[in-house]
């Protein structure tokens, strides 16, 4: 066989590699944002439940909670239900690469000469983007509710977001690579999603819980993530003691309420597990 | 269906020498199990070649193409493609080859040029390239004037030559198409061949496919058969189909009999079959006058026939391509409609 040598390419440098691979990253987050811009009627779907919550069971539940010195029931779920909105998109977005596959773009990404961890971070980023701006539109909501805005509130509400929506961003692209089939992801939604939106201290206080749910919600990781999102928003309102007692914010760990820094150290470990695992499922998916 | 140009013959060339080879394949096997799928197969593609991988489906097709694209793992052999090793340096063997696969791989909610700029970036074009590129090889398969456009809107044959002309986005050195035209019909397949013949002359690429359809081999400048994992022929379309025998020349005249006994008297081979006289000549169309003046009666109708790659198939393997994938190609249609939203 006359074996034509051909030069090898020049082993490249290491910056170029590194831009290259963070260009690769960049543009994979680009087309989260493109589809979730294109697709407007997911947007306002992904709204409705959040409302539906928020409103008949808020309402629903006011009634029977009563309202302790002017604070009631709906704003109470209001931080909740904005973290219900973020984790179940950041779920949904990490998970969309089940899709990907389905529709075969998935191959496009998989055999292009690019790390895969460069896809993973790229997939991560998009989907928490867009998780984070879906639970940041309902804000729009809370002159509604009667929860007052601050501009600091806001940036704290949007910081607390993205960290929660990365996190289950990693999470859901770490359960895609592991399922190969459409109906899996059904599975995972009602067996994974919902316990853990319900366990989370999102719809009720957590604490004077009995025992068994008490365990149940505490090693739950997304408890973590609420909590702090419902403390910066609580923080910000005028609430008297009276209501702060009635509705407790915080989270109780053997007896010892977390400061808000551990709780956010907590969601933090979580990510940086997640993310470690998404991209070691990305590069040993086929 | 576009006449095939004449190609020179050449000889059975499984080593081409004649120019440097972009794909060179040495006993490359694949097994999985008991079951051999590539079976000791060898063979070099050279710079510009149009080169066809014509069987049956589970003849070995889409394992070979797999390896030879770093996609799967050889059992044993060698392969280089673009000169890299395909098991030492993966990467840059697909920094260097463009892959269009049976099914789609479009992102079917993003534009037209959005879906070559994410290809662009993965496949590390350079920045100031990119916008260049896109027009360039939109224009090569002629959807420019439908860049902006959404890929869901696009039919089948649209999406197959935007996937061919992304695949030409990082300039590859070799085109690897697995069953291009599957699912396609027969104008839209036309059209895509035109494209992928003109973007050789243009862009000077190899091509490597593989296919089931006869009629689309013929646009190879070389053929290799394949069944049961090992290549049973490898040539010229030409030179394949005179492997197999003559042009007949059938001949329906007012007397077949007596045409017959003329036609015998100068010296031709000669069949009487059901509807008049069969010939059997070198070059069948230049034969017609002299035969038509050789049989002394009246000729009612004529049918020169060449042999097709379809012969070529039976001759090699013993068996008709169209019954081997019959029953697969229904399934196969549907699962690519199936995947378009």
């Amino acid at each position: 066989m006359s074996a034509a040598a051909l030069p090898t390419a020049p082993a490249e440098r290491r910056d170029t590699v590194l831009r290259d691979e963070l260009r690769t990253t960049r543009m994979v987050w680009l087309r989260e944002l493109i589809r979730f811009e294109r697709t407007r009627t997911r947007i306002l779907s992904g709204l409705i439940q959040p409302l539906l919550f928020l409103v008949v069971l808020g309402y629903g539940m006011s009634g029977l909670v009563g309202t302790t010195a002017g604070f009631d029931f709906k704003k109470f779920m209001f931080p909740g239900i904005m973290a219900m909105s973020v984790v179940t998109t950041a779920i949904f977005s990490g998970m969309s690469i089940v899709w990907d596959r389905e529709f075969g773009f998935l191959r496009e990404m998989l055999v292009a000469p690019t790390s895969r961890a460069s896809l993973a971070l790229g997939k991560t980023a998009g989907g928490a983007t867009v998780a984070a701006t879906q639970g940041t539109i309902m804000l729009v909501l809370a002159p509604l509710i009667g929860v007052h805005l601050t501009a600091l509130l806001v940036v704290e509400i949007i910081g607390l977001e993205l960290l929660m929506a990365i996190a289950l961003t990693a999470f859901g692209v770490f359960i895609a690579t592991h399922i190969q089939k459409m109906e899996g992801f059904q599975v995972v939604m009602q067996m994974l999603l919902f316990p853990m939106i319900f366990l989370s201290g999102a719809l009720f206080p957590l604490n004077g819980l009995p025992g068994w749910l008490t365990v149940l919600t505490r090693i739950n990781p997304l408890t973590y993530a609420v909590a702090p999102l419902r403390q910066v928003v609580f923080a910000a309102q005028n609430m008297p003691a009276a209501a702060r007692a009635r509705f407790p914010s915080t989270v109780k760990l053997f007896g010892h309420t977390l400061p808000i820094g551990v709780e956010i150290a907590i969601v933090v470990i979580f990510a940086a597990t997640f993310i470690t695992l998404a991209i070691r499922g990305f590069s040993q998916t086929e | 269906m576009a006449p095939v140009p004449a190609r020179e013959a050449r000889s059975d060339e499984r080593v081409s020498t004649s120019r440097r080879n972009v794909i060179e394949v040495e006993g490359l096997t694949r097994r999985f199990g008991d079951f051999t799928a590539v079976d000791d197969v060898s063979f070099a593609v050279g710079e510009g070649e149009v080169f066809a991988f014509l069987g049956p489906n589970g003849a070995g097709k889409s394992t070979t193409i797999n390896m030879l694209c770093t996609l799967a793992k050889p059992t044993a052999g060698r392969v280089r493609v673009a000169g890299f090793d395909v098991s030492a340096r993966p990467k840059a063997v697909r920094r260097n080859i463009g892959l269009v696969f049976q099914e789609q791989t479009l992102d079917e909610q993003l534009t037209a040029r959005e879906n070559l700029r994410f290809h662009a970036v993965l496949y590390r074009v350079p920045r100031e390239e990119v916008d260049e590129r896109i027009e360039r090889v939109l224009e090569l398969v002629d959807l420019s004037d439908r860049r902006d456009d959404l890929v869901s809107e696009f039919s089948g044959g649209m999406a197959r030559r935007l996937e061919i002309a992304r695949a030409l986005m990082h300039v590859p050195r070799v085109l690897f198409l697995d069953e291009p035209t599957i699912g396609l019909d027969p104008q839209t397949r036309a059209l895509m061949w035109e494209d992928v013949l003109r973007l050789r002359e243009e862009a000077n690429v190899t091509v490597f496919l593989t296919t089931h359809y006869m009629d689309e081999a013929e646009y190879a400048d070389r053929i290799a058969i394949i069944d049961r994992g090992r290549i049973v022929a490898l040539d010229t379309p030409e030179a394949l189909k005179e492997a197999v025998g003559a042009d007949t020349v059938d001949l329906g005249t007012t007397d077949d009999r007596l045409a017959t006994a003329a036609l015998e008297r100068s010296g031709y081979r000669v069949e009487v079959v059901s509807d008049g006289v069969r010939v059997f000549v070198e070059n069948g169309a230049n034969a017609v006058a002299a035969l038509i003046a050789c049989v002394e009666v009246p000729v009612l109708n004529v049918h020169v026939h060449r042999p097709t790659l379809d012969d070529v198939f039976l001759h090699f393997t013993g068996r008709e391509i169209r019954e081997s994938h019959a029953s697969s190609l229904p399934a196969r249609v549907r699962a690519w409609h199936g995947r378009r939203r």
